[in-house]
């Protein structure tokens, strides 16, 4: 008898508790509803523009709001649309990334026309879409083009790697420096040949630790800070001055240990000095080598626009400011004449940096 | 009324009561984070406007079901017997692998390169879970644990494989790895000449896999083998009362090891529609998680093939729906909620309906005995 009655408190104490519920919805959907007819209605009002630009682009897994990659290339999109008048529009995939494909053929019935694919995950799968759609140009960043009309939107990390290697090097009193790969592959090996080349091209006897969390092929490297941690711990105990990550979200992890010995880390991609949430592990930041996915995302847009078409690679370098160093906090102000004419004599090519270590 | 039909109607009425309320826990839900119900619901239903985009919605959701089904029946068969197969994460993964790598080692006719891929698959996968079975049959070791654990060493494996010993070619430019391309002869027939029956477009991509058919014979043959067979039938009396099962004679351990390692071989075959009807090799891209989501198809269907199959074209139909979501300005996470919701809701809706229609069996059978006061149940 006295389950029973439980089992009626219970049933009632919920119901009670979804009535509530649903009240709360109902007020919460009125006050949303005038906000989310607003996109629906300028959707409608850019759709008889015919032949207006439409902007596709296809985050990989973890998509939007990594505070770095992905957001940049969404602040690209963005820029396309204020400058350019572009229709945009942007999709995350499944959590575990079945869709990919989906998403680039969806957006290409819609009739978005170009579409870019963020991550060198989309590689495979844009150069299947782009075959089954020739009269789209697609974009893949990271990637090599693989298609007639694909553009693959490549980064010179090694020259923006150079001026962080520069960088560290005038600011290293001990001559020792390090570099955290996140996985070792061709991508990341570009960041570690460059930075090598400009830590040499200062102090020619420079103590230099490289190492990659995982190997070519385990991707769980760009997301293991505890494993970037131990890594630059055991760099700052050996005596660097100055870390260099190239390792995505492990890179946290090697903050945490810089801020930990009281020494430097340079970080990646991003200026990760504004962007990372930890204040007290914004002032071991020294610099940032910038991965302007933003750039190459706008440029490939208007050149688009243009009328470009693909099959074949973009490269942004230092030429076109597709890389370089972050200021945020002016810990590097006091080098700046030494980076510009580093700068300098890699845009003239008076210096050319390797690619591979 | 009769039992049979009361049953029925009571488990038909749970239902469509859990879709009810997970329809409105997703509509507190969408709203929480900003975007209209009405909006996400279109966006569900909206195959889009062009032939061609309808057609790639469907497959789309047929392909996504076929993996999920192949699951959901690799761990109902561990569930018909109160076995939980925790492992079929690990078990597909390593036999996907292990499949996509041998099946482009030789170049044979195409049904005997398919159906020998098949085989490895199966194989592996069947193997694979063999260790967890004579764990549990010689050490006594919980099967849930120890496959969980495997899963871990599965996973890891597979991973190193690939970009190890397994590896095929990579193009310049290119940092995702492989296995080798599976010859021609190993790619799985698609089922596009369906939709060109009805005068419709093709879909894109690697069409309607035509493994389907492969998943609906294996449905088939799994609903025989469990309902029509002595083996099904042990598996079941297993299931519900062991003792009684072995009074009976039948041999608990033989039981255990027999139904794990029908479960891992059927977990074997979950990734070959993907890489049989389109990738062509195991590799980074490769979907991972179905093996945890056909616990809940499993759940969800009520380890019944039929149900499973329902269950499993619900989750299509809701995975289908990410791009159309976005498209909608709706978070696309709303999709996990609701699929969540469901789960949750349904297998409750199951436990109340069968003890409301327990009670009222056990009433009528006191009254039938004379009895006029109903017998207390034991919760």
């Amino acid at each position: 008898m006295l389950g029973k009655r439980f089992g009626r408190m219970a049933v009632g104490t919920v119901a009670g508790a979804m009535l509530m519920a649903a009240a709360a919805c109902g007020g919460n959907s009125g006050g949303d509803s005038s906000a989310s007819a607003q996109p629906s209605a300028g959707a409608s009002s850019d759709a008889p523009k015919a032949g207006a630009l439409k902007v596709g682009l296809a985050f990989d897994v973890g998509g939007r709001g990594d505070k770095s990659f992905n957001d940049a290339a969404y602040a690209g999109l963005e820029k396309a649309k204020a400058e350019l008048g572009a229709d945009i529009k942007d999709l995350s995939p499944a959590s575990d990334g079945s869709n990919r494909g989906e998403l680039l053929r969806q957006l290409a019935d819609a009739g978005y026309n170009p579409i870019i694919g963020v991550g060198f995950a989309y590689g495979e799968d844009i150069k299947k879409t782009a075959e089954e759609y020739p009269d789209i140009q697609f974009a893949v960043v990271d990637s090599a083009s693989n298609a007639p009309n694909v553009t693959g939107l490549q980064f010179a990390e090694e020259q923006g790697s150079y001026l962080a290697g520069v960088a560290a090097a005038l600011k290293a009193k001990s001559g020792h420096v390090g570099f955290v790969g996140g996985v070792e592959n061709d991508l990341i090996k570009k960041f570690e040949a460059g930075f090598v080349a400009g830590v040499k091209s200062v102090k020619k006897d420079a103590k230099i630790d490289v190492k990659y969390l995982t190997p070519d092929g385990d991707f769980s490297g760009f997301k293991a800070p505890d494993k970037g941690k131990v890594a630059a711990e055991k760099m700052y105990q050996d005596g660097a001055d100055i870390v260099y990550h190239a390792a995505g979200d492990s890179g946290l992890g090697v903050f945490q240990a810089a801020a930990a010995a009281k020494k430097l880390a340079i970080g990646v991609d991003s200026d990760q000095r504004q962007t990372i949430k930890e204040a007290d592990l914004q002032p071991v930041i020294m610099t940032s080598m910038l991965k302007r996915v933003d750039v190459g995302v706008f440029e490939f847009i208007k050149a688009f626009q243009g009328g470009a078409k693909g099959g074949s690679n973009t490269v942004y370098d230092l030429k076109v400011d597709g890389v370089g160093l972050a200021t945020t906090g002016g810990e590097i102000d006091d080098i700046k004449d030494k980076l510009d004419a580093a700068k300098k004599d890699i845009v003239d090519g008076k210096i050319t940096v390797p690619a591979k270590p | 009324m009769p039992a049979g039909l009361y049953r029925a109607l009571l488990t038909v009425a749970g239902a469509a009561v859990a879709i009810v309320l997970a329809v409105a826990i997703s509509s507190v839900a969408i709203s929480v984070a900003g975007a209209s119900p009405e909006a996400a619901f279109a966006a569900l239903f909206n195959f889009g406007e062009s032939e061609r985009a309808v057609v790639n919605g469907i497959t789309s959701m047929i392909n996504r079901s076929v993996p999920l089904f192949i699951a959901g029946l690799a761990v109902a068969v561990g569930f018909r017997m109160n076995l939980f197969n925790i492992g079929v994460e690990g078990q597909y993964r390593i036999a996907a692998l292990c499949a996509a790598f041998v099946g482009a080692q030789f170049s044979l006719p195409a049904p005997i390169q398919i159906l020998l891929i098949i085989v490895v698959a199966a194989a592996v996968g069947g193997l694979y879970a063999l260790i967890p079975a004579v764990m549990k049959v010689t050490r006594g070791v919980n099967e849930v644990i120890s496959t969980i654990m495997l899963n871990y060493i599965a996973i890891q494996l597979a991973a190193f494989l690939v970009r190890g010993p397994f590896t095929g070619e990579r193009a310049k430019g290119q940092l995702t790895t492989s296995t080798p391309t599976l010859p021609e002869s190993a790619w799985f027939p698609n089922l596009n000449g369906l939709f060109e029956m009805f005068g419709l477009p093709a879909p894109r991509g690697g069409g309607l896999w035509g493994f389907l058919a492969v998943a609906v014979l294996l449905g088939v043959a799994v609903w025989v083998l469990l309902e029509r067979t002595k083996f099904g039938f042990e598996v079941k009396a297993s299931g519900l009362n062991p003792m009684a099962a072995l009074a009976a004679g039948v041999k608990p351990k033989k039981m255990v090891i027999a139904a794990m390692v029908l479960s891992g071989a059927i977990a074997g075959l979950i990734g070959l529609p993907e890489i049989l009807g389109d990738k062509h090799n195991f590799g980074s891209n490769f979907t991972p998680g179905l093996g945890f989501l056909g616990i809940a198809v499993a759940l969800l269907g009520r380890n019944r093939p039929a149900g499973i199959a329902v269950a499993a074209l619900l989750f299509g139909f809701l995975d289908r729906a990410q791009g159309p979501l976005q498209f909608a300005n709706v978070p696309p996470s709303v999709i996990a909620i609701m699929q969540g919701a469901i789960v949750l809701l349904v297998v409750v809706a199951n436990e109340i309906t069968s003890r409301m229609a327990l009670r009222r069996e056990e009433r009528r059978a006191a009254r039938q005995l004379g009895r006029h006061t109903p017998v207390e149940v034991a919760a």
